[in-house]
């Protein structure tokens, strides 16, 4: 059970069951379609930029508590970031979903989202967990 | 002989603390099957239909006996009725290009079930794509059944192949293939049979069938990964282009053409797998040795067991047929308001190993509205022990989400 408590904890099932930020933006300036077809989590991420500033992200869509979580986790950490700050923060969680390396400053600049780390020790949900970080990557890198 | 008995025979079973509910996928490999594969490799191993030499003699003989012994399996005519493949993906694919972009044109119609597993889906999709055929679906009803009006409905004049699972892999439901062969036949079109998830449960007579063609995968049934099967017809076999083409399946080689060896030879280019024949034809030994109607009544048991623990779990939807003697040793089920891949995960916490997802029949669940499930499927090595491992796990699941939902 310890991989298990550790995966589905507070902050993730939290997360998971929260909607705030599962909507539609009126206007966004961009949008994301994210899917993993072998289990079918399936996202589309909405963004507003204000200048170099993500102003506002939201997210609709259908997945797992893991890929939920994580999609809103990931919208709490980035509302606010510039477009740099949010690319080095999203580069940081795939470090640390990948077993990577990285310093105890960079852990800490993942807030919540570290809650997310131990999802590295169950191979079969990492992509859960990646969906909508990968989503976003393609989002601020075009 | 009794599923307690059979069960010592798979030390992966015995060594781990497991309960495997995912024998739909692939299933165990018994001891016995491990070690002819072994032995194989150890007695007979060489390049079958070269050498002149003794033991590829052998190699060519454990390979053609393995031919003898899946036509007899399934009761086809004949041995050259069978062509060893990688799977049944790739028998399915050796029908749709040898077969469909031939016989088929503009306006002709293609029909499958919508619960066609994606192997019996996509490759039609590329021959209508490819010829211009119209490609329908015969729908199924809130039973998970398709009913007999929607077969009668789609098979008609004009539908030239007619695709069908016997036992569908999501839902479980046992389709009426004989009924539906019959109907086909009726029309003037062929029937092509998805075997792979009766096969290995149900005694399956493609001469009572009136297959036209049948495919299924050895690893399903016991064997090692990489061998699979397809039965065709001899006649429709013998009129069909090569799939293939390279070593093995010519006749006569000149600067500009080639003919053809006779079938089966024809679709078997290159060194075949002889050591997943030799595996497969162990597999039909032992399912033999046990006999295909002790294989159904065991598995009958552990799937009218199952239905009724989960059926009592009132936070467990299931789905398919409530009919069992239409419903195949697969359940697929949620457990309302939790993520079938988050029920898993728990599941594999608790050593219980079932899929979940869209089980490469993404058109299926659209229809039923679903974007995936949890599914069990059983085989004759589960126990009822297995069973209620399972559904502890499954309190556990509910004990742990609760507090969220």
């Amino acid at each position: 059970m310890d991989d298990l408590e550790s995966i589905y904890t507070d902050i993730i099932m939290q997360h998971s069951t929260e909607t705030y930020n599962k909507k539609s933006l009126e206007n966004p300036t961009d949008k994301e379609h994210g899917h993993n077809p072998s289990c079918g989590d399936d996202i589309t991420l909405e963004l507003k930029m204000n200048g170099d500033v993500i102003e506002d992200l939201s997210f609709t869509g259908h997945g797992c508590a893991i890929s939920q979580a994580s999609t809103s986790i990931m919208i709490d950490l980035l509302k606010g970031k510039t477009k740099s700050e949010a690319i080095e923060l999203i580069n940081i969680f795939l470090k640390i979903i990948k077993r990577e390396a990285v310093s105890e400053e960079e852990l800490e600049k993942l807030e919540e989202a570290r809650a997310l780390k131990n999802i590295s020790n169950m191979p079969a949900r990492v992509k859960c967990a990646e969906l909508a970080w990968y989503t976003m990557q393609k989002l601020l890198e075009r | 002989m009794t599923n307690y008995d059979i069960r010592k025979d798979f030390s992966i079973l015995n060594n781990q603390d497991i309960a495997y509910l995912d024998s739909g996928a692939t299933t165990q490999k018994p001891k016995q099957v491990i070690e002819a594969v072994d032995n194989y490799y150890a007695s007979a191993n060489a390049n079958p239909h070269r050498g002149a030499y003794k033991l590829s003699i052998k190699a060519t003989e454990v390979y053609d006996e393995a031919r003898a012994k899946v036509a007899k399996f399934i009761n086809a005519d004949m041995p050259e009725e069978i062509v060893f493949t990688r799977n049944a993906t790739e028998s399915l694919n050796l029908i749709a290009y040898s077969y469909g972009m031939d016989n088929l044109k503009t306006n002709d119609k293609i029909v499958l079930s919508i619960m066609e597993h994606h192997s019996n889906l996509v490759p039609w999709q590329y021959v209508s794509q490819k010829t211009g055929a119209i490609l329908e679906y015969m729908y199924i009803n809130e039973e998970g059944e398709i009913p007999i009006s929607e077969i009668n409905a789609k098979i008609v004049p004009g539908v030239k192949v007619v695709g069908i699972t016997q036992v569908s892999n999501v839902l479980g439901t046992i389709n009426p293939v004989k009924e539906i062969a019959k109907r086909a036949h009726e029309v003037g079109a062929i029937v092509v049979v998805d075997a792979s998830q009766s096969v290995p449960h149900i005694k399956v007579d493609v001469k009572d069938l009136d297959a036209d063609f049948l495919v299924f995968s050895g690893h399903k049934m016991l064997s090692p990964l990489g061998i699979g099967v397809l039965y065709g017809k001899k006649r429709l076999l013998e009129k069909m282009r090569p799939f293939l083409y390279g070593g093995d399946m010519i006749e006569y080689v000149y600067e500009q053409s080639t003919t053809y060896a006779p079938v089966p030879t024809k679709f078997e280019a290159g060194t075949q797998n002889v050591g997943g024949a030799v595996g497969l034809s162990s597999a039909i030994d032992y399912l033999n040795n046990i006999g295909m109607e002790t294989v159904e009544s065991i598995e009958n048991e552990l799937l009218d067991y199952a239905y009724k623990r989960l059926s009592e779990l009132d936070f467990v939807t299931i789905y398919g047929p409530r009919d069992l003697s239409k419903h195949a040793s697969v359940i697929s089920f949620n457990v309302n308001g939790i993520h079938p891949h988050d029920v898993s995960s728990i599941l594999d916490s608790q050593n219980v190993c079932i899929r979940s997802g869209n089980h490469c029949a993404q058109p299926l669940l659209r229809y039923m509205g679903l974007d995936s499930t949890c599914r069990i499927s059983l085989y004759i090595y589960n126990t009822k022990e297995d069973i209620d491992k399972l559904v502890n796990a499954l309190l556990k699941t509910q004990q742990i989400f609760a507090k969220w939902m």
